[in-house]
């Protein structure tokens, strides 16, 4: 496939391990946001070819695994209603809540429904008048922008049984915030492609000025991921904090223009929960007033319950790259992707389901 | 769940677009990629696409991926 196979050229790649291998002077960690990245990391035995003194941390960039909690049991309350059908992407379905999660609700009746685009779950609230349709609207930067849209054509057609479960975040706010912790350090960044798309490199310009972390937004074929690895060596040995593009063929200094007009349309920024990272200021995406109608959460106000997170699941350290799977002590044993204890197994690309398939 | 796939674009109606996704054809939501014509690449994810690829900046990159230093 154009765009993919010469990305992945094997002699290539090892000429780029030998370049990264020249920086041996360097001990460094360095984080790679987005779960997507973890997957090709894993997939394609990136780890394995890289040296010693690099050392990559899995980040918060996946979705499922950094929803609330809190936000996982109300969508478990919401399904609940016979009169509702749950829209949702797959991995949402297996997350285990305080009691229950979507699949039990499933098994107990619930109409919960995987979709691929937000378009099906407009097609299932036209093919359904008579029923509620609440879309799980989780993702970043990537996926807001198809959710307003998709939000836009329902207000549009007068659709009326459509609402949507806002739990989107923001990815820049998330990295801001493990830097101030300080938890753990942090030399580079490999910024999130398909983010970087909508939001443009200069979203990053205050992580490499402020805090003088070098940023390099990578592609997601493994050569995309070597040379972004090979860029941010390259920076730190010359003592350079820029962000830097590896993956220009798609992306640009200021992003999507159309994409960001969409979430502005539609969305406001919230302070939001995160798993692992507890509040963040600014760093989710709400309804604004206008599109209240649409607000699952207004038109379902769902009873607050106390919601738990299993003590033993470290999913929340190893989101912040602070512990590796393997440091939790129901990882494996306990814990497998058939019968997960957290959402970092139940994400096709959470970090305990990669060290699980190809660790 | 960013993930985002490659797809030669084959049709254009209106917003939507039928694309090649790997051999396999779907219709695509392009209201957010301006100026797209048959035969350009565009970036799919969960059924819209969201910037489309350079292929000249695709080229200087595996350029610049050859280079030995
Ligand atoms: S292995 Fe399972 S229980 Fe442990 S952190 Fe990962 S998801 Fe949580």
């Amino acid at each position: 496939m154009k765009f993919v196979d010469e990305f992945r050229d094997r002699a290539i790649a090892e000429r780029i391990v030998k370049k990264i291998k020249r920086f041996d002077s360097l001990k460094v960690n360095l984080m790679e946001v987005c779960g997507t990245h973890t997957m090709v990391i894993f997939k394609q035995g990136l780890k394995g070819m890289l040296p010693k003194n690099v050392n990559l941390l899995s980040g918060p960039g996946c979705p499922v695994c950094v929803t609330s909690q809190e936000d996982i049991d109300k969508t478990i309350e919401l399904a609940k209603d016979e009169n509702v059908i749950i829209a949702t992407f797959g991995d949402m379905v297996r997350v285990p809540g305080t009691n229950s999660s979507l699949e039990k609700e499933r098994g107990n009746g619930a109409d919960v429904r995987i979709i691929y685009s937000p378009s099906e779950a407009l097609r299932i609230a036209r093919e359904n008048p008579a029923r509620r349709v609440v879309f799980l609207a989780i993702g970043f930067e990537t996926t807001s922008p198809l959710i307003a849209a998709s939000l836009l054509d329902v207000q549009k057609e007068k659709i009326d049984n459509f609402y949507i479960f806002s739990s989107h975040k923001l990815i820049p706010p998330a990295m801001e915030a493990l830097l101030e912790s300080k938890e753990v350090r942090i030399d580079g960044f490999i910024c999130p492609g398909h983010v970087s798309v909508t939001i443009g490199s200069n979203a990053y310009k205050f992580i490499a000025q402020k805090y003088n972390v070098p940023c390099v937004i990578g592609g997601f074929e493994p050569l995309d991921v070597l040379q972004s690895i090979y860029m941010l060596l390259k920076q730190i040995k010359e003592k350079r904090t820029e962000v830097e593009i590896e993956y220009f063929r798609a992306v640009h200094p200021q992003g999507n223009r159309i994409a960001q007009e969409l979430i502005d349309e539609v969305f406001e920024v919230s302070d939001v929960m995160w798993r692992g990272l507890g509040t963040i200021p600014k760093s989710g995406l709400r309804l604004k007033r206008k599109f209240s109608d649409f607000d699952a959460e207004k038109e379902f106000p769902t009873k607050t319950r106390k919601s738990k997170e299993n003590p033993d699941c470290a999913c929340g350290e190893v989101l912040r790259g602070v512990k590796k799977p393997t440091q939790c002590k129901l990882y494996r044993k306990i814990c497998t992707p058939e019968e997960p204890y957290g959402p970092c197994m139940v994400s096709s690309e959470g970090t305990c389901a990669a060290y699980y398939k190809y660790g | 769940m960013c993930l985002a796939i490659p797809a030669k674009i084959l049709k254009i109606e209106d917003n939507l677009a039928q694309v090649d996704m790997a051999g396999v054809k779907r219709q695509a939501d392009i209201r957010m990629v301006s100026n797209v014509r048959v035969g350009e690449y565009i970036l799919i994810h969960a059924g819209f696409a969201i910037e489309k690829i350079g292929e000249k900046d695709a080229e200087e990159t595996l350029q610049l991926l050859r280079e030995i230093i």
